[in-house]
C-alpha cells in the first residue's frame, strides 16, 4: 500500500473568519454558519459558560484567534460512531469560537461534559478539547480545558498526570464562578511566558 | 465500515519534521505567538480519535460555487478556475464525507473582511468563501476565481503568493488541519516567509496545485488539482487498547 505524507499546515492568517465565521468578517453568505450551538437544546447536564482570552508572549490579547471545541456530553459520550454510545438529539459537541476584535475576549455556552474512557482502563476527568488557530500560529495548537470543581477526577486524570512539572497542570484548569446568571468558568490561555499553557501533540 | 470489528486504532504520530515549527522568525508574527515549552506528546484516547461529523443538511446547494454564492449584479471579476482533488489519509485511503472549507482574496488581492484595508477594490460579486463535503471517494471541487497576490506587513517588500486557505476535518479531532494552496509556477512562493515556514522543500511542493488541463472546461475555465493528505491510522492494535472494557 502506498504511504503518503500528511499535508503540511499553514497559518490560518488574519482573515480566517471569512471562511469559518463570515458573519464576523462582516458579511452574510451561508444560510447557516457552523459551530454556534455546541450542545443543542436537548442535552442533559449542567449548562455552563466558558470565557477567556488568549495572550501572546508580550501579554497582549490575541484578538484574531479562532478556537474550536470538541467535547463529550454529560454522560461522557462523544457524538461519533467510534464512540458508539448514544447522545441526545441535536448534541454535536463541537463548536467554533472567535475572540472579540477589540478586546480579545471570547466565550461559549455548552454543558459540562462527563468523564470519558482513557487508555489502559483509566477514566479521563471531564474536559473539553481545544484547537487554537490564528495569524502567527503555523500549526493549530491543541490543549484541554479541565474544571476546577473536579479536584478528585483531575488528580486521577491520565493526561494531567503526564505533565512533569506539577504546577503547570493548573494551566489547564478553568476556574468556576457562580452568580445569578449561572455558572461560568474562566480559562485564559498563554501562548508564551511564565504562565505558558501546556499544549499537546495529539 | 463498522467500528465493531475491533478496537479503534490510533493515528500515526504527526511527522513534525515535515510540519512548520511554531517559531519561524522570518514570519515575524510567529515570534510572540509560538509556545516555547515542548508540546506534551499524547497517545490517542477517544477524545482524539473522534471528531465532529457533518452532513449535507449543514450546507447549501451553492456553497462550493464561489462564482455564484455571493453574486448580486453578475459574476465576479477574474480568471475563472476549478479547484479540485481528493482528501486522502496517509495510507492512501479516501476520506469520505468530510467538510472542506476555503477562503481567499478576490482577483485583485483584496479580502472581504472588516480588517483588510489593502487599496485594491472589493468585488461586489465575490464573497471569497466556500465549503463542501467530499464524496465517497474523497473527491471535492470548487468553482472560483484565481486570487491575486497582495502585499503584507512583514518586510516592507513582502507579498503573499496567490493562495487559497483550506480547512479540513477528517474523522478525528487529531486530523484537524488548516493549510494553504499555492499555484504552480508562482515565483512568489520561494520568497514568501509563510510558505517557507515549512522546512522541507518537498513538503512545500505538496501545497502547490498543478494545472490540470484535462479537467479544464473548454472556452470557460482552467482547472487546478490539489490533493490533501490527512493523518492515517494504525490498522492493528493488539497491545494498546484505547479504552478498557
Amino acid at each position: 500500500m502506498d504511504t503518503l505524507n500528511e499535508t503540511p499546515s499553514q497559518t490560518a492568517g488574519p482573515y480566517v473568519h471569512i471562511g469559518l465565521a463570515p458573519g464576523a468578517a462582516g458579511f452574510q453568505i451561508f444560510d447557516e454558519e457552523l459551530g454556534h450551538d455546541i450542545a443543542g437544546p436537548n442535552a442533559k447536564g449542567e449548562r455552563i459558560r466558558i470565557e477567556g482570552c488568549v495572550y501572546d508572549g508580550t501579554g497582549a490579547p490575541i484578538k484574531d484567534v479562532l478556537i474550536e471545541v470538541w467535547q463529550a456530553n454529560a454522560d461522557g459520550h462523544y457524538a461519533h460512531p467510534e464512540d458508539g454510545r448514544k447522545v441526545e438529539d441535536g448534541f454535536r459537541g463541537w463548536g467554533r469560537v472567535i475572540a472579540d476584535f477589540s478586546t480579545g475576549e471570547w466565550q461559549f455556552d455548552t454543558i459540562k461534559p462527563g468523564t470519558t474512557p482513557g487508555r489502559n482502563h483509566t477514566r479521563q476527568a471531564p474536559h473539553i478539547n481545544l484547537w487554537i488557530v490564528a495569524r502567527g500560529i503555523n500549526i493549530g495548537l491543541n490543549t484541554r480545558l479541565y474544571f476546577s470543581d473536579e479536584t478528585k477526577a483531575n488528580a486521577e486524570d491520565p493526561v494531567l498526570s503526564l505533565i512533569e512539572q506539577a504546577h503547570r497542570r493548573n494551566t489547564l484548569i478553568a476556574k468556576r464562578h457562580e452568580n445569578k446568571e449561572g455558572v461560568t468558568y474562566r480559562f485564559d490561555i498563554h501562548i508564551q511566558g511564565p504562565e505558558e499553557t501546556v499544549f499537546l501533540d495529539i | 465500515m463498522t467500528h465493531k470489528k475491533g478496537p479503534p486504532a490510533e493515528f500515526y504520530q504527526r511527522d513534525r519534521l515535515r510540519q512548520p515549527p511554531a517559531l519561524t522568525p522570518d514570519y515575524k508574527t510567529s515570534v510572540t505567538r509560538s509556545p516555547q515549552y515542548a508540546l506534551l506528546s499524547l497517545e490517542n484516547s477517544l477524545s482524539e480519535i473522534t471528531g465532529p461529523l457533518f452532513s449535507h443538511n449543514d450546507l447549501g446547494p451553492q456553497d462550493n460555487d464561489l462564482l455564484k454564492n455571493y453574486c448580486h449584479s453578475g459574476d465576479p471579476i477574474g480568471e475563472r478556475i476549478i479547484v479540485h482533488g481528493r482528501v486522502l489519509d496517509e495510507n492512501g485511503r479516501a476520506v469520505p464525507n468530510t467538510l472542506v472549507e476555503i477562503w481567499q482574496a478576490n482577483a485583485g488581492g483584496r479580502y472581504r473582511h472588516r480588517n483588510d484595508t489593502y487599496l485594491a477594490p472589493i468585488d461586489p460579486n465575490f464573497g471569497g468563501c466556500g465549503r463542501t463535503l467530499t464524496d465517497e471517494e474523497g473527491y471535492y471541487f470548487f468553482r472560483t476565481v484565481k486570487p491575486g497576490a497582495y502585499p503584507w506587513r512583514n518586510w516592507t517588500d513582502s507579498w503573499r503568493p496567490a493562495h487559497i486557505h483550506f480547512s479540513v476535518f477528517g474523522s478525528g479531532f487529531a486530523q484537524r488541519l488548516i493549510t494553504q494552496l499555492y499555484f504552480e509556477g508562482d515565483p512568489l512562493i520561494a520568497r514568501c516567509p509563510i510558505a517557507q515556514t515549512i522546512p522541507d522543500p518537498d513538503a512545500v511542493e505538496q501545497l502547490i496545485a498543478r494545472l490540470d488541463v484535462r479537467s479544464s472546461v473548454p472556452f470557460d475555465m482552467l482547472a487546478y488539482r490539489f490533493d490533501i493528505v490527512l493523518r492515517g491510522r494504525r490498522s492493528t492494535l493488539f497491545e494498546n487498547r484505547l479504552e478498557g472494557n
